[in-house]
């Protein structure tokens, strides 16, 4: 019974959204109508999707395939309870974004069209369920096709401004060669197995060669990759995520890059079994430099959206450590402690959706206040937006991974399981878990330190632009969608316990997991390691500092009841103060540019003019330009735009712009394929 | 019983943090060949500020006036779970080393976003010189005491106290680098030389006092107050989770007698140990200070390597 209606529910969801693109199209000539029917229906599809996937994860699972009249195509479905657990966490971040979408939207009436937006956010929504649904490959790669258009199309939706059309074209480009990456690794499988069906494909997997194993890894790591935005693969991602409408890019952010993660997960660990150990060093590695990578570059940023996107990959850095971590333990057979890295990795995915996703939206209530993006332009929010400010700070803390919120939870688990792989794994191993750990530590502190500069600058001290200083509180729409997430953050926070249970339900799910229990116990009052290790309760922490902040706030309080509190002028030296004097983004994050100057690789340009060109004592102006060298753009990408023009250069001998010779090319391959295939 | 020790274990911390403050000054007096303060001055600070008016700058937001409670409250729960006197309390509280770390950052945190919120010169650079150190000592500050929960088998820090009072001497290399590491990282997070001076008002090398300069009256004191909570905080861990005889592990009146005055003579000791760094190295600039807690870093990393 459950599972029939979890079913039904997953075909109504996606209904309501098909229902909303097209409605939303065809009434696109109404501004509001089509900006209420878009949303509505996401609204509705989101919550239809999250009562399927719940059903799924406390019940079971269901699949179904319609054949199609296309040569291997059949679109298969298959919910498990993994597919399940993604599908809950794009629903309830798509239905917190599409309530916030209805307020947001509104700023671009008349200068937009409303109605294409409302078909392309449907469309990118079910495209992310069916991603995460599809069982068979090139079923999947439609959906996948999907999902990446439709959310370029978002990336370009305002056309306007040809920062945003750049930043389309990088993200089309890369995510493309991502595709063609994916596809090679499906057809390596097909040839390997003779089948496009991922079940299918599990069957046959032993018949998978060791080096076709290896070369499928590297396929699919480097295109699902792309997707996810691992470092050196990143480039699209702090240009791409910020272009969109503020709900998209939290969509985009805490949600559609974690496909790239469930991938990994539904092949690396699903459908080719016996890992190799060597799979797990290179994600955990991949884990630990993007995590570092990711939170530095987010500390150079000065565009608020653009530093939350450098934050994504930080937190995808993140979720690859218990990843791999958890790899390496299955190569070792040590399931309890597998369980432990993927069960800490999922939940870090749910948490930073959630996180990642309440910052975006605050950010998004802010410039939709403020019209810039600019970190440096804003200041003293904290007083005009009150309550988006409590919410930034909320979000703030969490991803700073500061108890009881919930990046802490994930983040305690995550480190857990890569001291269990310090403690028990080979020595040959060690090293990995050393270096992984160490960079998640500096990952944490730094990331504190970035947020302190984001909030600081944002919300703190007194307005620095004429923008700022008009600023007034959001619409409720918007309130309500932070609201919401903010509360979540501190829920799962506290209910951390049960939420690790569940999560490991899902792991145990998977063939590769069953049969062992975890390598921890959890319940409301705490998560404990088997091992007694160590123990956390998120209950505890917040009862404890709620209790003391009370009793230090009232004992005060009594004592210095006879005590004024006067209110004066913040200490100026003895000159006029105004804004220029408070700390800018820049000069914040200076002295750690300069420490990490090895990696980041900063640059300082100083122009002067001088007021006599002989007498060189007295500025007209003297700019300075700070900037940091973008060393994947030098190191890597150059080289490979090098080739690529040189190769490029001998294939142009075979243009001849003949028709004729064109057609001549078609059949000789077209025959060549035949002769190969026969 | 078990009350009177609890409340002994929550009020050990706050009521002698200003004292161990006294005594550190008071060191450092005698080396300048002064006389110096008695050693209880703080507590007359502490009291003065308390009993004084405040004022608040109308730039500041309700952060700064939050700030204060949140960072004492965080002091005094930390105190309340790390081992003092007794392992009695093994069990309960938050006695876990990662919860304390990041309890620890949430109360910088905290500090940093008051010392902005009055949008002072001051302020801010206060702030950003505090993360950019906060940030850069996690590795050695949660490594260091890795180390010894990889020997103890755990991150309960008051198993850790109890497995390793009862180590055999020989074993004591990877500790003795692992304190090392901890030194460094205890010197960093409290504020003191070669990190920050805390007696200086010098704009361009204060990082504590440069965040509380806005601060006056009853909140000031708190923060004051807080930093010698802190301060106590780290001496003790130092003192009893490295080396933890003496420590009592029964609820004996006798025993934990001896184990409360061996608590204050080994805290004393390090005290010393501080004074003396103190009167005889200079401040660092402040780009050499990553050096350093790269250095507490990879100690740390040593020490585990030995122990693996």
């Amino acid at each position: 019974m459950l599972a029939v209606s979890s079913q039904l529910a997953y075909f109504v969801s996606l209904m309501l959204f098909s229902i909303g693109a097209v409605g939303s199209l065809i009434v696109m000539k109404r501004n509001t109508l089509a900006n209420i029917w878009g949303n509505t229906f996401a609204v509705f599809g989101s919550i239809v999707g999250l009562v399927s996937a719940v059903a799924v994860l406390f019940g079971s699972g269901f699949s179904f395939s319609f054949e199609t009249s296309l040569p291997f195509l059949s679109l298969s479905v298959h919910v498990d309870k993994l597919s399940a657990f993604f599908i809950f966490v794009i629903s309830l971040i798509a239905a917190v974004a599409s309530v916030y979408g209805i307020g947001y939207v509104k700023q671009y009436y008349g200068k937009y069209n409303i109605g294409a937006l409302g078909f392309f956010y449907n469309a990118f929504i079910a495209g992310m369920i069916m991603v995460v649904s599809a069982q068979h490959a090139l079923f999947f790669l439609v959906v996948w096709e999907i999902m990446s258009l439709a959310s370029y199309f978002l990336v370009i939706f305002e056309n306007n401004e040809s920062s945003h059309v750049r930043a389309g074209t990088l993200y089309f480009v890369m995510t493309h060669i991502g595709t063609a990456f994916i596809t090679l690794a499906f057809l390596l499988l097909y040839s390997a197995t003779g089948s496009f069906d991922f079940a299918m494909i599990k069957e046959n997997s032993a018949g998978i060669t060791p080096f076709m194993k290896d070369a499928i890894f590297i396929l699919a790591l480097i295109g699902f990759g792309t997707k996810a935005g691992i470092i050196p693969l990143h480039i699209w991602l702090p240009s791409a995520h910020p272009a969109a409408p503020t709900h998209i890019s939290a969509l985009m952010s805490g949600v559609m890059i974690k496909t790239g993660i469930y991938m990994f997960i539904r092949l690396f660990v699903e459908v080719l079994p016996n890992t190799p150990l060597w799979w797990g060093i290179v994600v955990l590695i991949i884990g630990a430099v993007s995590s570092l990578l990711g939170v530095l570059y987010a500390i150079t940023e000065h565009d608020i959206k653009k530093l939350l996107a450098y934050h994504s990959i930080e937190n995808i850095g993140i979720i690859l450590l218990g990843l791999g971590s958890s790899l390496i333990f299955l190569a070792f057979d040590m399931k309890s402690l597998a369980t432990l890295g993927l069960v800490a990795s999922l939940f870090h995915i749910f948490n930073h959706a959630t996180f990642k996703a309440l910052l975006f939206l605050a950010a998004g209530s802010v410039i939709s206040k403020t019209h810039t993006r600019n970190m440096e332009d804003y200041g003293g929010l904290i007083k005009l937006m009150p309550q988006t400010a409590l919410f930034f700070l909320i979000g703030a803390m969490a991803i700073s991974a500061l108890p009881p919120f919930n990046g802490f939870f994930s983040e305690w688990m995550t480190f857990q399981s890569l001291f269990a792989g310090i403690r028990s794994a080979d020595t040959s191993v060690q090293w990995a878990f050393i270096l992984a750990a160490g960079s998640l530590a500096f990952t944490g502190g730094l990331a504190a330190a970035c947020f302190v500069k984001t909030f600081g600058i944002i919300f703190l001290a007194r307005p620095r632009s004429e923008h700022a200083k008009s600023a007034h509180e959001s619409s409720v729409t918007l309130r309500f969608g932070m609201a919401v997430l903010a509360l979540l953050t501190l829920a799962i926070g506290l209910s951390a316990g049960p939420i690790a249970v569940t999560l490991s339900k899902v792991a145990g799910d998977l063939n590769a997991f069953a049969g062992q229990p975890p390598a921890f116990a959890a319940d409301w009052s705490a998560i404990t390691l088997v091992d007694n290790f160590a123990s956390v309760s998120g209950l505890l922490i917040f009862a404890m500092l709620t209790a003391f902040i009370f009793i230090v706030f009232f004992a005060v309080s009594i004592f210095t009841k006879n005590r004024k509190v006067h209110i004066g002028r913040t200490w100026d030296c003895g000159t006029n103060l105004d804004s220029r004097m408070e700390i800018t983004a820049t000069g914040f994050s200076r002295s750690l540019i300069n420490i990490f100057r090895g990696v980041l690789k900063p640059t300082k340009q100083v122009t002067i003019e001088y007021r006599d060109e002989h007498m060189r004592y007295f500025h007209v102006t003297k700019t300075v330009e700070f900037g940091i060298r973008d060393i994947y753009q030098n190191y890597f990408y150059e080289l490979i735009q090098l080739l690529v023009a040189k190769i490029s250069e001998q294939m142009r001998r075979m243009q001849s712009g003949n028709v004729n010779v064109y057609v001549a090319y078609i059949i000789v391959a077209l025959i060549t394929l035949l002769v190969i295939m026969k | 019983m078990i009350i009177t020790l609890w409340i002994i274990q929550l009020t050990l911390i706050p009521a002698f943090s200003p004292l161990f403050l006294g005594i550190v000054r008071k060191i450092k007096a005698k080396f300048q060949n002064r006389t110096g303060a008695s050693i209880f001055q703080p507590y007359r600070d502490i009291g003065k500020l308390f009993r004084k008016d405040e004022v608040i700058s109308e730039d500041a937001s309700w952060i700064f006036r939050f700030a204060p409670y949140l960072i004492f409250a965080v002091t005094i729960s930390i105190g309340g779970s790390i081992p003092l006197f007794t392992t009695t309390f093994a069990d309960t509280l938050f006695n876990d080393w990662l919860v304390v770390v990041y309890l620890l950052a949430f109360s910088t945190f905290f500090l940093a976003l008051a010392g902005m919120d009055a949008g002072s010169a001051f302020g801010g650079f206060g702030s950003s010189r505090e993360m950019t150190l906060a940030a850069l000592t996690e590795g050695g500050l949660l490594f260091s005491v890795l180390v010894l929960a990889f020997l103890a088998h755990s991150t309960n820090l008051f198993t850790i106290a109890d497995t390793l009072s009862s180590l055999p001497l020989f074993s004591f290399a990877p500790v003795l680098f692992a304190f090392a590491a901890f030194l460094i990282a205890l010197l960093a997070e409290t504020g003191r030389f070669p990190f920050d001076n805390p007696s200086t008002h010098l704009e361009l090398t204060m990082i504590h006092e440069a965040m509380v300069l806005e601060y006056s009256g009853k909140r000031l004191a708190l923060l004051e107050w807080s930093a010698a909570n802190k301060f106590l905080i780290f001496l003790s861990l130092g003192a009893n989770i490295f080396f933890p005889w003496g420590i009592a592990f029964t609820t004996d009146l006798a025993d934990i007698f001896l184990a409360l005055i061996l608590f204050f003579a080994k805290v004393g000791i390090l005290c010393l140990f501080v004074a003396v760094l103190e009167s005889s190295i200079a401040k660092l600039r402040f780009f050499r200070l990553p050096d350093l807690l790269f250095t507490s870093f990879i100690l740390s990393i040593i020490a585990i390597g030995l122990i693996l």
